[in-house]
């Protein structure tokens, strides 16, 4: 280190002598701040983050606000008395029909399908990868290609065939059956996912874990399973923003307003047509319901990054 | 050849792929502590009878047996068989010792036999320091004996190696491949190893077989395979640079090539071919005299110098004969240069004479 060191002071030294020998540009380029590469590039930028951020910005200060204040009209101004009201009544006091516990019953109904749904679907369709990837078998290829069609046709064929099909298993209306709608659907993608992933890993490895005399289950959870955080995590994303955002299967599947998911809760709250239209508590309630996929984008969004990265190089 | 108490022993293996056969009626049978090489260019079907001995691939047709136990539909772990890969093979999220003691748990060994394993393993291949280390913080050739630790602690008769040096750079390959020779030597285990590199092939080998298409053209000591090849393929596929072949008739004992008839005195024939069949002469640059050495030479002849490449150990000299560029191997202070005529000397006894037809050894 030292010796670099004396060299960087030596050359410095020569620098100004170098300077006056060849007058010529050197050292890096300068760039110009605001040319107009640069200004079509942050100006797009500027009213693309607007255009999202704004309605959010709306959300929030209309939620802080009192009725009156909102009657007012300027639905950018912030709120002059900042209120928690609206929040509180959204959470515990707003009606659905003849229930008025606010929107708590539909959060709880939702993490109660949430949790076993994404458990479920992210096991099967782990497993499902590996044994597409490392364990073919005859006929895999055309197993793994029907799975993929079934992730192309319109829900909306399968919606009644699969209403046939829970009352016949008696699972019409209850949560479990709605659980086992969501891992269905839930299949496809991850399957591929995890396919995609696995395949990227190194097939020696999974040679010398058989040469190591480990079978289909020792090699998954002790070789396979402790390299895929990352696409674990993606596909729990998926499966979390997807369940929680689902509103069309559990509108569908589930029969009494008491087992709502919190989604439909929500606009049973927000298109109520008796009374005031009380814009606040609709704002917050929709920010709670929001706030689930929120928290886990925030949580893990760099390992999303990744692990969308690393399913997506290779094929 | 038939070998007796055979380590391994490969009977009538066919492998298909769909409609490519990848391996054809092959036959092997690989000696008590034998290192045997399996050599050829990428897609000749070695690596592939590797992961067939190992129990990785499902043959076709055809018997694997290992210390006389038919191993066909053996589980790999049942083989007796180590492996080594070429990407190491490490499972990353292990240390070392996790890597080493990964089958042995898996087989349910005493927890004492295994710290034995380890201990003696990592003394042999000095890894000791790098037990509570991961893979992520090795360096290639750490990484190589850890995964050769991992073959070693398993205890086992045959050692399968798939190119296992081909990640390395130059000099690490080197220091490796002698580490691998001594290792070989002192536990003496069968080894059978994959490559494509005729260096390692050479050095190491008891035994080589030059495979190619799924079949082996030639099984042999280096010595014979060098010096006795017995087809054009083997002739070209062995040694760098490799012969310089010439087109021609043999006639008695007389080679005829073009503007030239080289005296076949004392070459060996495999079998005295008809006068006037067309052959093909093979000559390694290496077998070319010049200087001191010409006095003994059968045939001379003088030639222009077409281009010179110095090597440092050796100098190549490229010059025209018998109608095709010739490659003559001299040595590293030999002061020539292009354009220089030079006397050479060929004697047809250390060249391969082949039919040109059959391209089968004469």
């Amino acid at each position: 280190m030292a010796d670099t060191g004396m060299l960087n002071a030596a050359a410095a030294v020569t620098q100004p002598l170098r300077g006056t020998l060849a007058a010529g540009p050197r050292g890096p380029k300068p760039k110009n701040k605001f040319s107009r590469s640069n200004i079509i590039i942050y100006g797009t930028l500027f009213v693309v983050a607007l255009y999202y951020a704004l309605p959010l910005y709306v959300m929030i200060v209309t939620s802080l606000k009192g009725l009156p204040e909102i009657r007012m009209g300027n639905i950018f101004a912030p709120p002059l008395e900042v209120t928690f009201q609206p929040w509180v009544k959204a959470w515990q006091e707003a009606c659905t029909g003849i229930n008025c516990d606010g929107l708590s019953r539909g959060f709880w109904n939702s993490v109660r399908i949430l949790i076993p749904s994404v458990i479920l679907s992210v096991a099967i369709a782990s497993v499902n990868g590996y044994a597409l990837s490392m364990w073919k078998f005859k006929g895999s290829e055309v197993f793994f290609t029907i799975l993929m069609i079934g992730a192309f046709i319109p829900y909306q064929v399968m919606l009644y065939p699969i209403v046939i099909l829970l009352r016949e298993a008696g699972l019409y209306g209850s949560l479990t059956g709605l659980v086992l709608v969501h891992v269905a659907f839930g299949m496809p993608i991850n399957t591929l996912l995890f396919r995609n992933y696995f395949a990227s890993i190194p097939e020696e490895l999974f040679k010398a874990a058989r040469v190591d005399g480990a079978g289909f289950w020792a090699i998954f959870f002790k070789i396979i399973l402790p390299m895929s955080l990352p696409i674990c995590v993606v596909a729990l994303i998926i499966q979390v923003t997807g369940i929680w955002n689902d509103f069309l299967f559990g509108v569908t599947y589930i029969s009494s307003p008491d087992r709502y998911p919190m989604t439909v809760q929500l606009n049973n709250i927000v298109n109520s047509v008796q009374g005031v239209k009380e814009y606040n508590v609709n704002m917050a309630a929709t920010l709670l319901t929001g706030l689930v996929p929120l928290v886990i984008y925030f949580a893990s969004g760099k390992l999303f990054v990744r692990g969308i990265a690393a399913g997506a190089v290779k094929g | 050849m038939t070998i007796q108490n055979a380590s391994v022993s490969i009977k009538n293996l066919d492998l298909s792929f769909g409609a490519v056969k990848v391996l054809q009626n092959l036959n092997l049978d690989i000696g008590d502590g034998e290192f045997l090489v399996l050599l050829g260019s990428s897609g000749c079907g070695k690596s592939t009878l590797l992961n067939v001995i190992a129990g990785l691939l499902e043959p076709t047709d055809g018997q694997i047996w290992i210390k006389d136990k038919n191993v066909t539909w053996a589980e790999p772990s049942e083989r007796g068989i180590g492996m080594v890969f070429q990407s190491y093979a490490l499972y990353p999220q292990m240390t070392v010792e996790g890597n080493l003691t990964f089958g042995l748990k898996n087989a349910k060994v005493p927890k004492a036999e295994i710290a034995k394993r380890v201990a003696r393993a990592a003394e042999i291949l000095q890894i000791e320091p790098l037990l509570k280390r991961k893979p992520g913080a090795l360096s290639g050739g750490q990484r190589q004996r850890v995964a050769i630790g991992r073959a070693l602690v398993r205890d086992v008769e045959v050692f399968l190696f798939d190119e296992p040096l081909s990640n390395l750079d130059a000099k690490l390959r080197a220091d490796l491949r002698v580490e691998l020779k001594r290792l070989h030597n002192n536990l003496k285990n069968t080894m059978i190893y994959v490559t494509h590199d005729q260096v390692e092939a050479m050095t190491l080998a008891d035994r080589i077989a030059i495979m190619k298409g799924g079949k082996i053209m030639q099984l042999g000591t280096p010595a014979e395979i060098y010096g006795k090849p017995q087809n054009l393929y083997v002739a070209d596929f062995i040694g760098s640079p490799s012969m310089t072949f010439f087109d021609g008739t043999v006639d008695g004992n007389i080679m005829r090539i073009p503007g030239h008839d080289l005296p076949l005195g004392r070459y060996e024939f495999t079998s005295q071919p008809a006068p006037g069949t067309p052959a093909i002469i093979g000559i390694r640059p290496e077998h070319v005299m010049t200087g001191d050495n010409l006095r003994s030479a059968p045939y001379t002849t003088v030639v222009e110098i077409d281009l010179v490449e110095p090597m440092g150990s050796d100098t190549l000299v490229y010059c025209k004969f018998g109608g095709q560029t010739m490659r003559v191997r001299m040595d590293g202070q030999a002061q020539v240069a292009v354009g220089d005529r030079l006397t050479i000397g060929i004697d047809p006894a250390a060249a391969s004479l082949f039919d040109k037809t059959t391209e089968v050894r004469l």
